[in-house]
């Protein structure tokens, strides 16, 4: 039973975002023209999947306490880069999508260095990376073009026996080969000590630094997981400033509306998907419901603000004033 | 013995710069670039190419005043693209509606900053929301608001004569009327930061929150407070643009938050709060603009001018920007 009980308290963010989720998701079935089909699942999964990459990259720097605003560039960089690479026989396609997953681990080992080693705010320090990475995007791109190799791009993009969808599938893989190891292994609870207190983390001897680039590392190689989608779902690279904005902007929400605490060492990456998904079907449900597509922005922004006043409830369980100013 | 010659080395240095180095390496820099400017084109030291200059970095002046005002705080304010399109779209719509609406243009695009700054302050003073989450959340709601009412497109109403004036005018022979208002701005802000409560008030909370709050500082009001102006001036920069261009665009403040924030940073002002004087921040616009000048001069590329920002501001950082150690 205490067992339990702490499980449930750890995960308690985790499983509000997918209960939101689930309620949102059969909002949005009911109403759908077209109801409960796999066309309709895999039509949402592709568009929150992009997402879900973005968000998960994002949980790993929050879960340390920092942010990483480039994350949108990376994944535009990424993105750019595919479509020049991505092509050809079968071994080019292959080498050519090692090639997009290193550039997204270099930039964000990029992040990571000089935020860890060099000591600087996340916040600045990836804003001024963000701005290289969209340069070096542009350099690549600089009117929207190229292609993909489109069998690579269909089969990830379609369905598994007709009926599951393969981005989907592609996305729970990810989570088994990156998130579950790395939030057992001793550097990923590094990551989680570090953004908890990482003065405490330090005196008890802890790797934070280690742990941080690890986590900085592994949140540009999952960015360049979604600049690789990207790519299959268009066909082509652009580097559309206002794109890699957005995305780093639904990147804090999704993190937010997963339960993963911006001041760190809470949450985790399934809760950031859950609450990328929930973002994705909320935006969706007024297509559903036949809204002015010009009123989307306007209720993904309100959303936005709900979700990260939602974390002033905490002030009415202070009791000492002074903990206002951590 | 490095040690040694070292302070001995520092101790003849003139005592501004021993006193803010980052400050005087901004002015280096910039004497640096005009430098390198006149070797490509002599026309870059001349009276009216520096005034057409400093016109253009009062823009940036204005908008960055505000943000250093809450970095001051060790707050950051993410909502400026969007406060200074709201700002310039709202004073031109204002001027849609006769000659009360042109008059009022201006205070009211100004004022429309202010709510978006008020939204922010509400957030991180009394909600204790991270600034740099509200102030996106903020920026994101803006930009709805705008996508609602423009449809999408830039809208069609146009600056007024007086907000033509303010921008490109001239009230004294020779200098252009935003560089004057951004000269009464600065004094306004450097008479506030150090000879008013509300300025010392900045510095402590900067410093250390709780201290100040225990000296018996209303800490929230002036965090508040100081998101208001900041959202005011950067609507007060968007009017300022719209006078300039002549109306209002969709995106017209997305390219001044780097530069404003890269500003205040480049100027020696802590990023942790706290720390920084009003003669960086000028210093640091005046390096910004004169780099954009530079680059575009040379017919760089966007790709090229961005690239080299971000590894501008990374290193000016490293130089001087860093966190202690921890042990």
């Amino acid at each position: 039973m205490g067992e339990w009980r702490y499980w449930f308290a750890a995960q308690r963010g985790t499983l509000l975002a997918i209960a939101i989720f689930v309620v949102m998701f059969l909002i949005y079935i009911l109403n759908h023209p077209a109801g409960f089909t796999p066309n309709v699942v895999q039509t949402a999964s592709n568009k929150a999947v992009l997402l879900a990459f973005v968000a998960m990259a994002q949980t790993l720097v929050v879960i340390t306490a920092g942010i990483d605003l480039s994350i949108g560039m990376i994944f535009l960089l990424t993105n750019c880069l595919a479509s020049w690479l991505v092509l050809g026989t079968p071994t080019e396609t292959a080498f050519g999508v090692v090639v997009v997953l290193c550039a997204g681990l270099l930039c964000g080992a990029l992040n990571g260095a000089i935020v860890i080693y060099g000591r600087l705010q996340p916040i600045v320090a990836t804003i001024a990376t963000g701005a290289i990475f969209y340069g070096l995007a542009l350099l690549l791109r600089p009117f929207p073009g190229g292609s993909v190799n489109e069998d690579l791009a269909d089969f990830m993009t379609g369905k598994f026996f007709g009926v599951i969808p393969a981005s989907a599938v592609v996305l729970a893989a990810v989570v088994l080969v990156v998130w579950v190891p790395f939030s057992r292994s001793t550097l990923g609870r590094g990551a989680y000590a570090a953004g908890s207190s990482d003065v405490a983390a330090y005196m008890s001897g802890v790797p934070i630094r280690r742990s941080k680039f690890l986590a900085y590392s592994l949140a540009g190689l999952l960015a360049s997981i979604g600049g690789l989608f990207l790519t299959f779902f268009t066909y082509t690279g652009e580097a559309a400033f206002a794109s890699g904005n957005a995305y780093t902007l639904f990147s804090i929400a999704a993190v937010v509306l997963g339960g993963v605490s911006l001041f760190g060492g809470k949450g985790s990456a399934i809760g950031a998907i859950f609450g990328a998904l929930a973002f994705r079907t909320i935006g969706d449900l007024l297509f559903v419901f036949d809204f002015d597509p010009l009123w989307q922005p306007l209720f993904q922004g309100v959303i936005l603000l709900i979700a990260v006043s939602l974390g002033a409830f905490a002030l009415f369980r202070v009791r000492n004033r002074l903990e206002w100013f951590l | 013995m490095s040690d040694t010659t070292l302070t001995g080395f520092t101790a003849r240095l003139p005592k501004f710069v021993r006193r803010d180095p980052a400050v005087a390496t901004a002015f280096a820099c910039i004497v640096l670039l005009l430098l390198v400017g006149s070797l490509y084109s002599p026309s870059f030291l001349k009276v009216d190419y520096l005034l057409q200059q400093l016109k253009v970095a009062s823009f940036l002046g204005v908008i960055a005043t505000g943000m250093m005002l809450v970095v001051l705080l060790g707050q950051i304010d993410l909502s400026v693209p969007w406060s200074v399109a709201v700002g310039a779209m709202m004073a031109c719509a204002a001027a849609a509606y006769g000659p009360l609406g042109s008059a009022l243009a201006v205070p009211f695009g100004i004022l429309c900053g202010v709510l978006i700054g008020l939204v922010n302050g509400i957030g991180v003073a009394y909600l204790r929301i991270p600034s740099m989450i509200i102030t996106l959340a903020t920026n994101a709601v803006a930009q709805g608001l705008m996508v609602v009412y423009t449809g999408g497109f830039s809208p069609q109403d146009s600056a007024t004569p007086a907000m033509r004036w303010l921008a490109t005018g001239f009230a004294i022979p020779g200098i252009p009327n935003s560089v004057l208002i951004w000269a009464l701005i600065g004094t306004g802000t450097v008479f506030l930061l150090t000879r008013t409560r509300f300025g010392r008030s900045v510095y402590g909370i900067g410093n250390r929150e709780r201290a100040a709050y225990l000296s018996g500082i209303d800490t929230r009001r002036i965090v508040l407070i100081a998101f208001a102006i900041c959202g005011g001036l950067a609507a007060c920069g968007g009017v300022l643009l719209a006078g300039y261009a002549s109306k209002a665009a969709q995106s017209m403040g997305d390219a001044y938050l780097l530069p404003a924030i890269a500003a205040v940073v480049l100027g020696g002002t802590s990023i942790l709060g706290g720390r920084g004087s009003y003669l960086g921040t000028i210093a640091g616009v005046i390096l910004i603009t004169l780099l954009q000048s530079i680059l575009s001069v040379m017919q760089m590329p966007e790709a090229g001018r961005q690239i080299i920002y971000g590894i501008v501001i990374v290193a000016m950082l490293l130089l001087y920007g860093r966190s202690p150690a921890s042990r």
